[in-house]
């Protein structure tokens, strides 16, 4: 071009600099650092209560999902996160001025889904690994009682059979299922914060897409609830936040999830869930006029 | 080089542009006039890939926007006022947009410093003026040194200061040899800024055409009389076939009759002139051109 000031470099605008903007823009509004310290005060301060209270009457059957428990608190913050990354574009124009930049707007999705997903994940599992290891130390120092120990005390014999069900008063990442959960924890956390950009994607406002992300976490289950048991049992283990339910357990399914998949099937069809609301959400910001 | 052809676009039941074609040349201001609610907008949007047409095509620089392989080196834009988050400071907005097409960080100083802003540039954009917005904007669209530069009411909001800063500007990226295009509803503004002039009214094309015979071509021209005797001038005007409409200021102005007739008619009843004016505005030639293409009028 005659008048760049430097000679442009080959190619053209791809990912590489997309993504690179998209770091930008991520790092350089406030909202950001507040939704992730308020995901961390959720995550890590509903595991310490959830441990700090417990008192010596109390059989823990799940040490591990007792830490974890604050996920289901901090998918609200983060998913805000998750819509803001899209909708705030919306809700002050920059959308404008991104898409000016960046023409080709799968590149322009596609960046905000690795950079905001590559965040989430490491964010995700910090936050797991901190709960689970604050949580664990609570347990421990109180002298928790596990559902073994209760157990013995009672003087049952336990079958041979299922020994390995029962829980320790609090676990380390050694004990089966342990490290998995914990992980898993993480992975749900982040892949609901990818959900909520999908879904920012396709109603383009922060409010109405938060409400569609509340209404998919929080809203649904109780409307499953309420449906007749059979039909409330066929559909509870497709649900989100039974799938994540199950994804930050040892061992054992949950009392309201009946017939619950497995964690790595639940995960997976939690990540097509994900997969798909981005489709969808891709097609019409490439559609749509912006 | 910025060229539009049979480009429409119709929002529901509304057409918002229709069958529009038309050319931006380099080295130029061209400004798109046109009232308020007229397509302008619409057709930079389309200009820019924002909105797709539903027929025809624009392209910059001979291609297409979305085919441009570094956008923002080749085409910058200012569309409406306020596309940048409040929170965000005015050189994290430069600097996100300077990532995208590989400009260097550097870059984002010099605009900084051409529009004025380097005072200011750590502070969030959410506490900017109108007008410290419109130049942030302009900003952003001077960041890739491009070729061909769009600005939609750029002068919305800003002090008079700013708006000669504006046309000043508007001046000096044409006499480079850039290619600019300015819209604005204000004709005033227009015939000092821009040397072309690409007219639409109700989405269609008007005219395409120099400013000076843009005016001239008008056949609404008028004179602008002042006088100690007005009702006395008024009635001989009448009487010659004149139009005469009084102005709050007690100057009067007549259509109809030619200032030199007007000035032939007073001297022959010994009426007194103290201003004799014709005008010929750009304002008058842009009214009588879109009148019948107004999508919204006044309540009057």
């Amino acid at each position: 071009m005659p008048f760049a000031t430097e000679q442009p470099p080959p190619g053209r605008v791809g990912l590489r600099r997309a993504m690179a903007a998209e770091w930008t823009k991520l790092w350089s509004v406030r909202s950001t650092t507040w939704t992730l310290i308020g995901t961390a005060v959720a995550v890590v301060g509903l595991c310490a209560l959830g441990t700090g209270t417990v008192s010596p009457s109390d059989i823990i059957d799940d040490p591990t999902r007792r830490s974890l428990i604050g996920v289901f608190l901090g998918q609200l913050i983060f998913g805000v996160l998750g819509v803001l990354v899209m909708s705030a574009e919306y809700g002050t124009g920059t959308i404008r001025a991104t898409l000016s930049a960046i023409p080709r707007r799968s590149v322009v999705l596609t960046a905000k889904v690795l950079v905001f997903g590559a965040v989430a994940l490491v964010v995700s599992e910090v936050l797991a690994f901190s709960a689970f290891a604050l949580g664990q130390a609570i347990l421990s120092a109180k002298h928790a009682v596990g559902t073994k120990a209760a157990a013995q005390q009672l003087g049952q014999k336990i079958p041979h059979s299922i020994q390995g069900l029962l829980a320790n008063g609090s676990a380390s990442l050694g004990q089966a299922g342990v490290l998995r959960a914990v992980v898993g924890a993480g992975l749900y956390l982040a892949v609901l914060g990818l959900l909520a950009l999908g879904l920012a994607t396709i109603i383009r406002h922060t409010a109405g897409a938060i409400s569609a992300f509340v209404g998919v976490v929080l809203v649904l289950p109780l409307i499953v609830e309420a449906l007749p048991t059979d039909l409330s049992n066929a559909v509870a283990r497709y649900l989100p936040a039974n799938i994540g339910l199950v994804m930050f357990s040892t061992q054992g399914v949950p009392d309201r999830v009946a017939s619950a998949f497995s964690p790595w099937t639940g995960f997976a069809l939690l990540v097509l869930y994900t997969l798909v609301t981005l489709g969808i959400g891709c097609w019409v910001l490439v559609r749509r006029d912006a | 080089m910025i060229e539009a052809r049979g480009l429409s676009k119709r929002f529901g039941n509304v057409v918002a542009v229709d069958d529009l074609s038309f050319d931006v040349r380099p080295g130029t201001v061209t400004g798109f006039l046109g009232p308020n609610g007229s397509g302008k907008s619409t057709t930079m949007r389309m200009i820019m890939a924002l909105d797709s047409p539903d027929s025809g095509r624009v392209t910059v620089s001979g291609r297409p926007y979305h085919e441009l392989p570094w956008p923002m080196r080749e085409v910058g834009g200012l569309l409406e006022a306020r596309s940048i988050h409040p929170g965000r400071s005015a050189r994290a907005h430069l600097l996100t947009l300077a990532r995208s097409n590989a400009i260097a960080r550097a870059r984002v100083d010099d605009v900084l410093e051409l529009v004025g802003l380097t005072s200011v540039a750590g502070k969030r954009v959410g506490k900017f003026s109108l007008g410290m917005g419109q130049r942030l904007g302009i900003a952003a669209a001077l960041l890739g040194d491009p070729g061909v530069l769009l600005f939609d009411e750029p002068v919305n909001g800003l002090d008079p200061e700013g708006i000669r800063w504006v046309r000043t500007l508007c001046h000096t990226l044409a006499g480079e040899g850039r290619t600019v295009f300015v819209s604005s509803h204000l004709m005033a503004e227009m015939a000092l800024t821009a040397d072309h002039l690409v007219v639409i009214g109700k989405g269609k094309l008007i005219a395409e055409t120099s400013v000076a015979d843009f005016v001239a071509g008008s056949s609404r021209q008028s004179v602008k009389v002042r006088t100690p005797a007005p009702h006395q001038l008024a009635d001989a005007v009448t009487d010659a076939g004149g139009t005469v409409i009084s102005d709050p200021d007690g100057s009067m102005n007549i259509t109809g009759l030619a200032a030199s007739e007007v000035g032939e008619l007073a001297a022959s009843l010994g009426i007194a002139l103290h201003e004799l004016t014709p005008v010929a505005s750009l304002e008058d030639a842009f009214m009588e051109l879109t009148d019948e293409a107004v999508e919204f009028r006044g309540g009057s």
